[in-house]
């Protein structure tokens, strides 16, 4: 396996973006990846496209190609490949160029991920995200995607004594974060009696413990670790990618509060990067629900399980605490195109570990973890990032 | 959801029939063909088996933003129920208020309408749980 580095990175705002296309959206944020770092057309050996449902929200396939016909380079015929996980489809994108490129099989590689939501109406949108729970035994009786991880929260809330108001701590530090991050969805504070007193979803969770759903795009530029110095003065380098799986039903699972997904994922990247859970200075934890980020704390070994949200509560997870968890805002409050987050995600540790993250800048930040999970902890995908010593 | 995809599933649905593993004695639900924990020594060896429908609840949430169909069941108890053969599924928890539903519950299942694809649609039928008197 050869060392990888990220040389270029792209992303757009996200938000309810109604005057962009998807198209738009997508080329906006490969441009900026690719302007970013010395890297030709020629050059690019193959494109890894994330997006969870371009067929149903715009009712477009093919997603992958059309992004390279829409930067300008179907031309070229450059290999193409549409990934999907759900909320993770981001991460898996990523993983793939990694995997490419770390193979020796490719030596440049573009990872993308995109989603555009605001077509379709909101009951539509809920159906289309809904599709990645168990269709058959789970939303045929009417559980929605909030429900289930209800169900994970109560069981969370029982087994640890996990309380409402930790849950809150989550939505209020990452909007406190967001509120710093000019590309986030939602750039503004909240404080816990307003999380705590907005609309019942699903008991416990209410809607300022849910992510919103955006529009969006991000993209990276892969390459040879070894030559990264040469299409960019500052590459960060993948020190390692890990992927895991799990049942599709919640309900198939003896442990409800623990991902296996997140924790398979998470072993293999700390194995490979021969690095552990204290080594991390700052990490973006999928936080599509607030229990998604307290059970990933505890996952990604932050945390002992259960002490999550104590955790959250006591500012270690703060941009100047002992892991900056969510710098960026995460899903919560810098939005969730679900095919894009897993890619923002890694665009965020960029910039951390560059120092270019401005009003959020974690401190001396040397390594970086991201962790992007798709359904109910179905899918998880962990990559670690750093900057030479 | 077509006709076909709802026929497939009915006697799972209707009567709660589950799968065993002949191997180890596990029980699914709802049946699978291959056992996680024997796999390859499982295969052509599980066979149907006939749930009795009580179990206990796991873990629970009230949902008052509701499923495509389910408008008029909120705020309506979803649960993840834990059967008495050791296997799970997730169904929705009624004839209670949904502020007395608590982890722990016993429960039985029950075989009520779930939907409808509208007013000239398919009428889906499947099981819910509700608490043992």
């Amino acid at each position: 396996m050869r060392r990888v580095g990220i040389v270029g990175i792209g992303q757009t705002r996200f938000g309810e973006l109604w005057e962009h296309s998807l198209r738009q959206l997508v080329t906006e944020a490969g441009m900026k990846a690719i302007l970013g770092c010395k890297v030709a057309g020629e050059e690019i050996d193959a494109l890894y496209v994330g997006t969870m449902a371009s067929g149903q929200f715009v009712n477009q396939e093919l997603i992958a190609p059309m992004v390279l016909d829409a930067a300008g380079l179907a031309d070229l015929h450059i290999p193409t490949t549409h990934v999907e996980g759900a909320g993770a489809s981001g991460a898996m994108a990523l993983r793939q160029a990694y995997l490419a490129v770390a193979s020796g099989n490719l030596d440049v590689a573009i990872a993308g991920g995109v989603e555009k939501t605001t077509d379709v109406p909101d009951k539509e949108v809920t159906r289309i995200l809904g599709a990645a729970s168990d269709q058959e035994w789970e939303a045929f009786f009417g559980a929605t995607d909030p429900a289930l991880h209800a169900l994970i929260a109560r069981a969370h809330m029982q087994e640890y004594g996990t309380t409402r108001e930790q849950l809150a701590a989550v939505s209020v530090k990452n909007h406190r974060n967001g509120a710093k991050n000019p590309d986030a969805h939602f750039q503004r504070e909240v404080d816990a009696e307003t999380v705590m007193a907005s609309k019942m979803v699903a008991d416990p969770l209410r809607v300022f413990d849910i992510a919103p759903i955006s529009d969006g795009a991000a993209a990276a530029v892969l390459v040879p670790w070894e030559d990264a110095a040469s299409f960019a003065e500052d590459p960060v380098e993948i020190l390692a990618s890990g992927q895991g799986s799990d049942s599709l039903s919640v309900s198939a699972r003896g442990n409800l509060t623990s991902f296996g997904s997140t924790r398979h994922a998470a072993d293999q990247a700390y194995r490979q990067a021969e690095l552990s859970a204290e080594d991390v200075d700052v990490a973006e934890v999928h936080d599509a629900y607030t229990i998604n980020e307290i059970i990933g704390i505890e996952d990604l070994g932050f945390a002992e399980p259960g002490q999550g949200g104590p955790f959250v509560v006591d500012g270690k997870a703060d941009v100047d605490g002992d892991v900056a968890v969510n710098p960026s805002g995460g899903l919560k409050s810098r939005g969730h195109p679900p095919g894009a987050t897993g890619v923002a995600q890694a665009v965020e540790l960029v910039r951390q570990l560059r120092g270019d993250a401005k009003g959020r800048q974690v401190g001396d930040a040397r390594v970086g973890l991201a962790c992007n999970t798709g359904g109910t902890g179905v899918v998880s995908v962990v990559h670690l990032l750093g900057v030479a010593e | 959801m077509t006709v076909p995809r709802f026929w497939r599933e009915q006697p799972q649905r209707y009567r709660l029939v589950g799968a065993t593993c002949t191997v180890c004695d596990r029980v699914f639900f709802p049946p699978r063909t291959v056992c996680p924990s024997c796999r390859r020594e499982s295969v052509g060896k599980v066979e149907e088996r006939q749930l009795s429908g009580r179990g206990t609840v796991r873990s629970w949430t009230v949902v008052h933003d509701p499923a495509e169909g389910f408008e008029l069941q909120v705020p309506y108890v979803m649960a993840i129920i834990e059967l008495e053969e050791g296997c799970q599924t997730v169904g929705q928890v009624v004839d209670v208020e949904p502020d007395e539903v608590e982890t722990g519950m016993p429960v039985r299942m029950v075989f009520r309408k779930i939907r409808e694809d509208g007013a000239g649609g398919v009428i889906y039928y499947g099981f819910k749980f509700r608490p043992v008197a």
